[in-house]
């Protein structure tokens, strides 16, 4: 099976996750989620040297969910990667429970930082940039930034950081779905374009199809390649992707879907599972 | 008395010789480091010193991330801007998953001076010890400021701690001095009134003690230079021996030491609490003397506080 088969199989197992666990909590983010489902699953299953036993290493690779209401595919992605058993995804949200509305690096095993108000992960994640230039490390750092994020003022602050101090270990992905709660992030308030204010601010900027592992994984081979200043990845990517009836639906950035959807959904999902052969 | 030293000069000294003893300490600052002192820090350790530009939000949330990379980040801007603008951040990405970050924040109160009311912050106290799991100490000299900074080295968390633009005496240069977070320092003995204070306010309740004394009026003293925790178990010992607290501060009265320590009180021993400080009001330009005068923020103004307190714990 080519390793690109593979790959879109374990982003459907994700995002089968994502619906388990948003049906489940009857609340919580699933646009977003599905969205970032596939650099989720690239980031962690092919590019970023992380793994469940060594969970502290200091060495490893970080993330950080800047978007932190997308933490169904955070979630998904850590239980098939074995940091936490996947019946975790089952109490999402519940009082109690381990997995937290938004990401609880304190209560969640392979959280590399708390997040969920907007525009603040990305800042943090400069900061673990520059600590492991200040010792010299070699790790990377890797920030998910939501499109609609993108108007918070800190994040150009971030952006500015970033390319004074050459933070080129550091890689932010822009997951660009286009859409925000309120509707079009062109309509609500346009801060687009990307690419070139991007560029403007001293950074290398590569766009690809965020669905597309053969496009995500060049974006970021190059991305690794690139020294003396930062580099963003604009990944354009449909919100809801992968459920037929959410898919560029700005509703479904925060509502769970009731019982009938949610059997929609898990069909569709394991239908396009299976089509795709193998076992797993 | 030696010379009047501020609390900032101390602090910006004892980063340095910390910075050597520790070499994990990073300093950030937001294009403030001639202000608030970490410019000793820069010129030392210059590889170690970063400077964020006029971007606070961005600062405090770059240092949470050099802490989970094992950095113990020092982060100072003014208080206006520290715990003011970037409330958020250090509740969000600090305070939440509780991170090893250093917030030293440099000209709080009236005795910023001439900069006036919106670099004059007196609201610091009361925003940084409603997040949990934040320390919060507001020194009362330059010994003490280094003290702190020590203290908050050892400490395994946040801390917030408050310094000042104006040069104060030196007042806990006695050779059994012992600085612990959240053990309130008993200064002077008393039998009527119990003074808790901190910051340049203790000097100013030391001084009022001594104007009560030709009065007939005995007071206790307490030095309450961490805020948050506060020490119950000093204050419950005062409230038992005097009967009646006066607080001072050079803060808003709503929210800060005054609040604190009622709050506390109210739950252990509730006696009567006058609050001495900055009275809901916002400040103004003028020299820090002037306007201290203004404010009463001075042991005339602790004294008033004491009578108030006394008639009440007569009725």
């Amino acid at each position: 099976m080519s390793d690109i088969l593979e790959l879109q199989k374990i982003a459907t197992e994700i995002r089968l996750g994502i619906v388990e666990a948003v049906f489940n909590a009857k609340s919580g983010h699933p646009g977003g989620a599905l969205s970032s489902a596939d650099i989720l699953t690239y980031l962690y299953f092919r590019e970023m040297n992380v793994s469940a036993d060594k969970a502290n290493d200091e060495n490893r690779d970080r993330f950080v969910l800047s978007k932190g209401h997308s933490c169904p595919a955070y979630y998904s992605v850590l239980a098939e990667k074995g940091y936490f058993s996947k019946d975790e995804l089952k109490s999402f949200r519940h009082t109690g429970a381990m997995l937290q509305g938004h990401p609880d690096m304190k209560g969640i095993n392979g959280v590399d930082m708390s997040s969920g108000s907007l525009g603040q992960g990305f800042s943090v994640a400069c900061g673990m940039a520059l600590g492991a230039k200040i010792d010299k490390k070699d790790y990377r750092i890797y920030a998910l930034l939501g499109d609609g994020e993108s108007q918070e003022g800190q994040v150009w602050e971030a952006i500015t950081f970033a390319a004074h101090y050459n933070l080129d270990n550091l890689c932010l992905i822009i997951d660009n779905n286009g859409l925000q709660i309120d509707g079009k992030v062109k309509d609500v308030m346009n801060i687009m374009p990307y690419a070139s204010k991007l560029k403007a601010f001293g950074w290398n900027v590569i766009s690809c199809d965020g669905h597309n592992f053969e496009e995500i994984k060049n974006a970021f081979d190059k991305a690794r390649q690139t020294k003396g200043k930062p580099t963003a990845i604009i990944a354009q990517t449909v919100k809801g992707k992968g459920v037929s009836f959410m898919e560029n639906q700005a509703s479904w950035h925060g509502k769970a879907p009731n019982e009938e959807q949610y059997n929609i959904a898990v069909r569709e999902l394991t239908e396009y599972k299976n089509s795709l052969g193998g076992n797993k | 008395m030696a010379d009047k030293i501020a609390t900032r000069e101390a602090y910006g000294k004892a980063l340095c010789e910390f910075g050597s003893v520790y070499n994990n300490i990073v300093v950030l600052d937001a294009d403030l480091a001639e202000a608030t002192k970490t410019c000793i820090f820069k010129k030392q350790f210059p590889e170690r010193f970063f400077d964020c530009g006029i971007a606070e939000n961005n600062m405090l949330c770059v240092a949470a991330g050099l802490s989970t990379v094992g950095k113990i980040p020092f982060v100072s801007t003014f208080a206006m801007f520290a715990a003011g603008r970037s409330f958020e951040q250090i509740r969000n990405s600090i305070g939440y998953p509780h991170l090893n970050v250093k917030i030293c924040a440099t000209h709080a109160g009236i005795s910023v001076g001439e900069d006036g009311a919106t670099h004059q912050c007196n609201e610091d106290i009361a925003l940084m010890r409603t997040i949990p799991g934040m320390v919060v100490i507001n020194p009362s000299d330059a010994v003490e400021a280094k003290c702190a900074v020590e203290a908050s080295i050892k400490y395994n968390g946040p801390v917030y701690m408050r310094f000042g633009r104006l040069p104060i005496s030196i007042i806990n240069d006695s050779p059994d001095y012992k600085f612990e977070i959240g053990k309130a320092i008993k200064m002077a003995d008393g039998i009527d009134v119990t003074i808790v204070a901190n910051g340049m306010m203790v000097e100013q309740a030391l001084i009022a003690r001594e104007m009560l004394m030709s009065e007939g009026i005995s007071a206790s003293v307490v030095n309450m230079h961490t805020v948050k925790p506060i020490d119950k178990e000093m204050l419950l010992f005062e409230a038992q021996q005097t009967g009646c607290i006066v607080t001072s501060e050079e803060h808003n009265i709503i929210g800060g030491l005054g609040s604190a320590v009622s709050e506390a009180l109210s739950e252990i021993c509730p006696i009567p609490v006058v609050r001495h400080g900055v009275e809901d009001v916002f400040g103004k330009s003028g020299p820090a003397k002037e306007l201290i005068e203004e404010y009463k923020l001075n042991a005339f103004g602790i004294v008033e506080k004491v009578h108030q307190a006394l008639a009440l714990k007569k009725e």
